[in-house]
């Protein structure tokens, strides 16, 4: 029976073929947790027995949640893992380095591999044809312990992405306006496969945004085909080696398919406080904002950097608004900072933090106060997610973020495009 | 934490504390007390706190949650569905559940029932037989059941998680 992409890759590390519906226990290839998720891993494995890890080289811990630690107690926490990993000859990946979904695909996940993560937007790494998914602190323990996880493999809804976007209409706003069609809940449990003649042409960074929102969905994994786009992203991580073919079979059983004209599609707004809350930028009304985010895992990238100074260049962002920005990972700083656009942004206001999660889980960096409203790149806008319940949290595109951040409300970007 | 051996068998009863649709795990277990996750008895005193602000004040051993859809939508944190089994709920029941919440709910031998709410009010007294696969709403005197849930994981229930599992049998063993 033909398979569809996750069948294909939970089958290759089940033994046997599998299909929607069966439940298997699979090898996993690369296994991580964060500051907020590892600890609670790490007292599992001591609970289980485990002083090790079964594959150390593949087996990480990145503090970016809470990097560098704002109070004792999640320092505490932190040292918890950096001694764990030194114990075990874990990698670990600390302050500064950057995201945990972005150091993923940059160095450690290649196409075909299952991924396993203790953090929500672990499926940000199906952009690059890998089965990756995100699941809590014990699942991850099992993972580090054993190199095995249990699993239901999921049906699969196909979305097809076809036509050009206008200018104006980036990948983020692609996926805020599908998760607001099919809603919240609208893939739970399920696979989304990312297909359609514009597919094939999105960037490797539109798909690390597309895929990193499936979860929010109520995806289970986000996955796109490999092609040269993969192939030439892994060469530049000087992964080329590690390039593998993965594409679903002619005729695998998808649950629905879906298609999606991008041509069709305007700037989204998800407004407070869900993710599938969208409505389009002409629809958003005069919304003031006093705090804009560009970064995170979502749009935290060179090209989501380089949009936001094109738009800021020579300008100042408007008095009443904090422009934090938050590089998504050192090798991204870095090339942000010979290109230009970090000096550009600073000159326009911004204030530029550490590679990191930022303000966006509301630990430190920029939570919001009583009333305030923050207009952000990132994933997910829940009551209370930037660190204040009396607060709102609306989602855009970076370019949106950036022209909204001089003009003081959430603005429509396609006015000076 | 208290382990739940044969999770399946048993008969929980309890009162019943109603929630709305799409409980996130943001109102579960707020990003502002991440500090208190290496101190869950203390982050379980504010479990739910943006959703019912006197919810982990009323609730005792034994009760239940019943919610809409949706429940546990967001974050993968296992301290979501720890803290509400530390703050003594039996069994979590709602019209749907987001995924990771579920799953980490049975690797941590959390009953999570996917059931009619509407049937179910706040304060309302049930009785739940988990292996009938039946909710007794004591205080309305009708009967409801609950999705099957696949052997796996009535089998990581019954050992009282995935770590008791594991341990068990030296490995896997589904």
């Amino acid at each position: 029976m033909d398979k569809t992409i996750s069948e294909k890759i939970i089958s290759s590390h089940a033994g046997r073929d599998v299909y929607a519906g069966d439940i298997a226990v699979v090898d996993v290839d690369v296994v991580m947790a964060q500051d907020g998720t590892g600890p609670l891993a790490v007292s599992q494995l001591k609970k289980m027995g485990f002083e090790k890890v079964k594959n150390p080289t593949k087996s990480i811990f990145f503090i970016d949640h809470a990097s560098p630690s704002p109070r004792k107690e999640l320092s505490n926490s932190q040292s918890v893992l950096r001694n764990y990993a030194k114990n075990a000859g874990m990698v670990l990946s600390d302050v500064g380095r950057g995201v945990c979904h972005q150091i993923l695909v940059e160095d450690f996940v290649s196409p075909g591999q299952i991924v396993i993560g203790a953090d929500s937007h672990t499926c940000t790494p199906g952009a690059l044809g890998a089965f990756s998914t995100g699941m809590g602190s014990t699942d991850i323990a099992v993972g580090f312990a054993l190199s095995k996880t249990w699993l239901m493999v999921p049906q699969t809804i196909k979305i097809n992405f076809i036509n050009e976007p206008c200018k104006g209409v980036y990948a983020k706003d692609l996926i805020i306006y599908l998760i607001g069609q099919i809603t919240a809940e609208g893939a739970t449990y399920k696979a989304l496969e990312f297909g359609g003649s514009y597919a094939k042409k999105m960037t490797i960074d539109d798909r690390f945004t597309i895929s990193n929102m499936a979860v929010e969905a109520g995806a289970k994994a986000g996955i796109f085909e490999s092609d040269d786009i993969t192939e030439k992203f892994l060469k530049s991580q000087d992964r080329e080696n590690e390039y593998r073919e993965i594409r679903a079979d002619k005729n695998p059983v998808y649950e629905q398919t879906i298609e999606i004209d991008c041509s069709m599609v305007e700037p989204m707004i998800s407004m407070p406080h869900t993710v599938d809350n969208t409505c389009t930028i002409g629809n958003i009304g005069k919304v003031r904002v006093d705090q804009v985010l560009i970064g995170t895992c979502t749009n935290g990238r060179l090209i989501d950097l380089r949009v936001a100074a094109d738009i800021l260049k020579g300008k100042k962002v408007d008095k009443n608004v904090r422009l934090i920005v938050v590089p998504a990972s050192k090798k991204v700083y870095l090339e942000a900072i010979k290109e230009g656009i970090i000096e550009t942004l600073i000159e326009s206001g911004a204030a530029v933090q550490s590679p990191g999660c930022g303000p966006c889980v509301g630990v430190h960096q920029g939570i919001l106060g009583d009333g305030e409203i923050c207009l952000s790149t990132q994933n997910r806008n829940f009551k209370g997610r930037m660190g204040n319940p009396d607060s709102f949290i609306y989602l855009s595109s970076p370019a949106v973020a950036a022209y909204s951040a001089l003009k003081g409300y959430i603005s429509d970007v396609r006015e000076i495009l | 934490m208290a382990e739940q051996k044969n999770a399946m068998q048993k008969i929980l009863k309890g009162k019943s504390f109603k929630f709305g649709d799409d409980i996130s795990t943001d109102l579960i277990a707020p990003g502002r007390y991440f500090h208190l996750r290496s101190n869950m008895p203390e982050l379980a005193k504010h479990v739910l706190e943006d959703a019912d602000m006197e919810f982990a004040q009323k609730v005792k051993q034994g009760d239940f949650i019943a919610a809409g859809k949706n429940f546990g939508l967001g974050s993968s944190r296992e301290h979501a569905p720890a803290i509400i089994k530390l703050a003594g709920v039996g069994a979590v029941l709602a019209k749907s559940f987001a995924r990771i919440f579920f799953r980490n709910s049975i690797n941590i031998g959390l009953p999570v029932l996917i059931c009619d709410t509407d049937k179910i009010d706040e304060n309302d007294e049930l009785e739940i037989d988990l292996g009938l696969g039946l909710i007794k709403n004591v205080t309305k005197n009708i009967e409801l059941g609950f999705k099957a849930l696949p052997d796996v994981m009535i089998k990581l229930l019954n050992d009282g998680g995935l770590v008791e599992h594991i341990t068990k049998n030296k490995g896997f063993n589904l």
